[in-house]
């Protein structure tokens, strides 16, 4: 687990997470969903793929600490910026959420209050962090609609989640998690709700604000040849391990088997197979 | 390459108006819907009337409530005094519409009073969780433990009695079933995605509470309280009937059946017209309260 490739930015990396582990708690059992996950994050597209229960999403809530009491969470360390995120306060943890660190989730469906405007939960986000400007939270939620190409803004800030698509949905949401200019952007698995063709506009959305806004951006996602092409690192994870550590256009030269399966598993537009072939997991896996 | 498939834009103060539009368009199409259950609308009908004879009470009742005339004591329902009169010739139409205000008075405090206490207290238990669940959680058991008729008993005996005090004492015993609704419908929108997303845009736990759980809670809340109303009707007149209610020249219902106790079995219509009034008014309230269940709660769909 120690092939992890140093950030692409130089200077000091904007997240240095070394050593996470996640535990459940359950009275007397105790249940590891990630464990002992290292990497760094400069300026940059990093992924994390894996299958369900993996422990991608578990990742990145734990750096946001939004998981319930019974989750214990433990490393080595887990630096983003000047801010030790083990030790930060619940004051300071909520001046980093959103404000430095957001998170981008799975289904605009269910991340939106279904009675609040849309328009107001984007205002909200600003509110948040800029106590009792009212009129300027508005402008700048009509304006991040914007950013995030909704055409009629003014129409759109006034429906409530049940009344737009899914497409804007999740753009509503992304323009709720930028609106307040983060550093950080974790997100989590924000095109599986939609179909395809939208997925690619939100994805090619989200590319651009990230170059233009110089973020860092953690993708977590199970679509292994969507990351590849959308992505600067990936990092493979496998029962909450990080079993590989590479380049987004080295994962043709991946070592590890895990991935090489994952790989392998994907059907080819140039080479016809008969037959796809199926993953096959080895103990060792768990624990080396 | 935006997806959105909207109409042409229309001016701003057109869009107001279509929104007013719906919005009575909706107002209209949910009386409707309460119109068409008639035990709702018999309930709402008698409610509103309830409302409306507590407002215009001085120009309806055609004698004053508290003057005397001892000639005419205790004379039967006739042309003249349509329910009778009771033991000191008071006309009993006419106190049962002055009355009619102390019932609305102690309803409408109380639910006010008791809808935020218990929502309150439930909200917090339920978000929170942990030691400040178990606390509260705790405080609102040793409350339903108590039967509610007695505990209002004993905070009445212990403020005095009353008609603040009986507003009071009914507050405290009512709020605890509020409480618990609350945090179960806490729960189950804790772990919901938008509270999740709410909170990693950094809101502080009241403002989650406030503007996030506090509105979803509501409409079970108000629910719930609509059909507390005859409970509180009940445990007024109980109050009343023992003499620890309003005071008696002021004509409260159950005091009225309290004073008419004596002569009941000459005088049949001394405590069974109050008695009706009682009946009556739970009874709307009820139906209402079931009315307005079926129409609110989305899960009866």
């Amino acid at each position: 687990m120690t092939c992890s490739i140093p950030a692409v930015s130089n200077g000091a990396p904007l997240l240095d997470v070394h050593d996470l582990r996640v535990n459940f708690v359950n009275g007397r059992h105790s249940t590891p969903a990630v464990r002992g996950v290292s990497f760094q994050l400069g300026r940059e597209k990093l992924a994390i793929v894996g299958e369900s229960g993996s422990g991608k999403s578990t990742v990145g809530r734990a750096l946001l600490q939004l998981h319930p009491a019974k989750a214990r969470i433990e490393a080595a360390r887990m630096q983003f910026g000047d801010v030790d995120l083990l030790r930060a306060s619940p004051a300071q943890m909520r001046a980093i959420r959103g404000r430095r660190i957001s998170m981008i989730m799975q289904d605009p469906k269910y991340s939106l209050n279904p009675v609040v405007r849309v328009g107001e939960q984007i205002a909200e986000a600003w509110r948040s962090h800029h106590r009792g400007q009212h009129a300027a939270a508005k402008k700048r939620a009509l304006e991040m609609l914007e950013v995030v190409r909704i055409r009629e803004p003014e129409r759109l800030y006034q429906r409530y989640p049940h009344e737009i698509s899914g497409g804007q949905g999740q753009r509503v949401m992304i323009a709720m998690m930028l609106i307040t200019e983060p550093e950080l952007v974790i997100a989590d698995e924000p095109t599986s709700a939609l179909d395809v063709s939208v997925r690619l506009q939100i994805l090619a959305l989200l590319d651009e604000l990230v170059k233009a806004r110089g973020l860092g951006l953690i993708f977590i996602s199970h679509d292994i040849s969507l990351v590849r092409s959308f992505c600067d690192r990936v990092l493979v994870m496998y029962a909450g391990r990080v079993v590989e550590s590479l380049a987004a256009g080295d994962l043709d030269r991946a070592r590890h088997p895990y991935t090489q399966g994952l790989l392998a598993a994907l059907p080819d537009v140039d080479q016809r197979r008969s037959r796809l072939p199926v993953l096959q997991r080895q103990a060792s896996w768990l624990s080396d | 390459m935006t997806l959105s498939i909207d109409t042409p834009h229309v001016g701003a103060a057109r869009e107001r108006l279509a929104r007013c539009q719906r919005f009575a368009a909706r107002a209209g199409h949910f009386l409707l819907r309460m119109a068409c259950n008639p035990l709702t609308a018999i309930g709402c009908g008698i409610v509103l009337l309830l409302c409306l004879t507590a407002l215009f009470a001085p120009w309806i009742a055609p004698y004053h409530p508290l003057v005397q005339d001892l000639d005419n004591a205790l004379s039967p329902p006739g042309a003249q005094h349509w329910f009778g009169t009771d033991e000191f010739g008071r006309d009993i139409f006419s106190r049962l519409v002055w009355g009619a205000r102390i019932t609305l008075y102690i309803v409408l405090l109380v639910s006010v009073t008791v809808g935020p206490l218990g929502l309150l207290l439930g909200v917090a238990a339920g978000y929170f969780g942990g030691k400040v669940d178990a606390a509260l959680m705790r405080i609102t058991d040793i409350f339903i433990s108590f039967p509610s008729l007695v505990l209002a008993l004993a905070f009445v005996a212990a403020l005095g009695p009353g008609l603040e005090h009986v507003v009071i004492a009914i507050t405290l015993t009512a709020w605890p079933p509020i409480a618990r609704l609350a945090r179960a419908e806490t729960l189950s929108l804790r772990q919901a995605d938008f509270i999740s997303a709410v909170r990693l845009q950094g809101a502080s736990p009241l403002r989650v509470l406030w503007h996030h759980i506090m509105p979803l809670c509501l409409p079970s809340v108000i629910i719930r309280i609509t059909m507390n109303m005859a409970g509180i009707i009940l445990t007024a007149a109980g109050l009343g009937f023992l003499g620890l209610g309003s005071q008696p020249p002021a004509p409260e219902w159950g005091a009225m059946i309290a004073s008419g106790r004596t002569y009941m079995l000459e005088c049949w219509w001394v405590v069974t017209v109050p008695g009706m009034a009682i009946l009556i008014n739970s009874l709307a309230f009820n139906f209402l309260g079931d009315g307005l269940r079926d129409l609110l709660d989305p899960r009866s769909e």
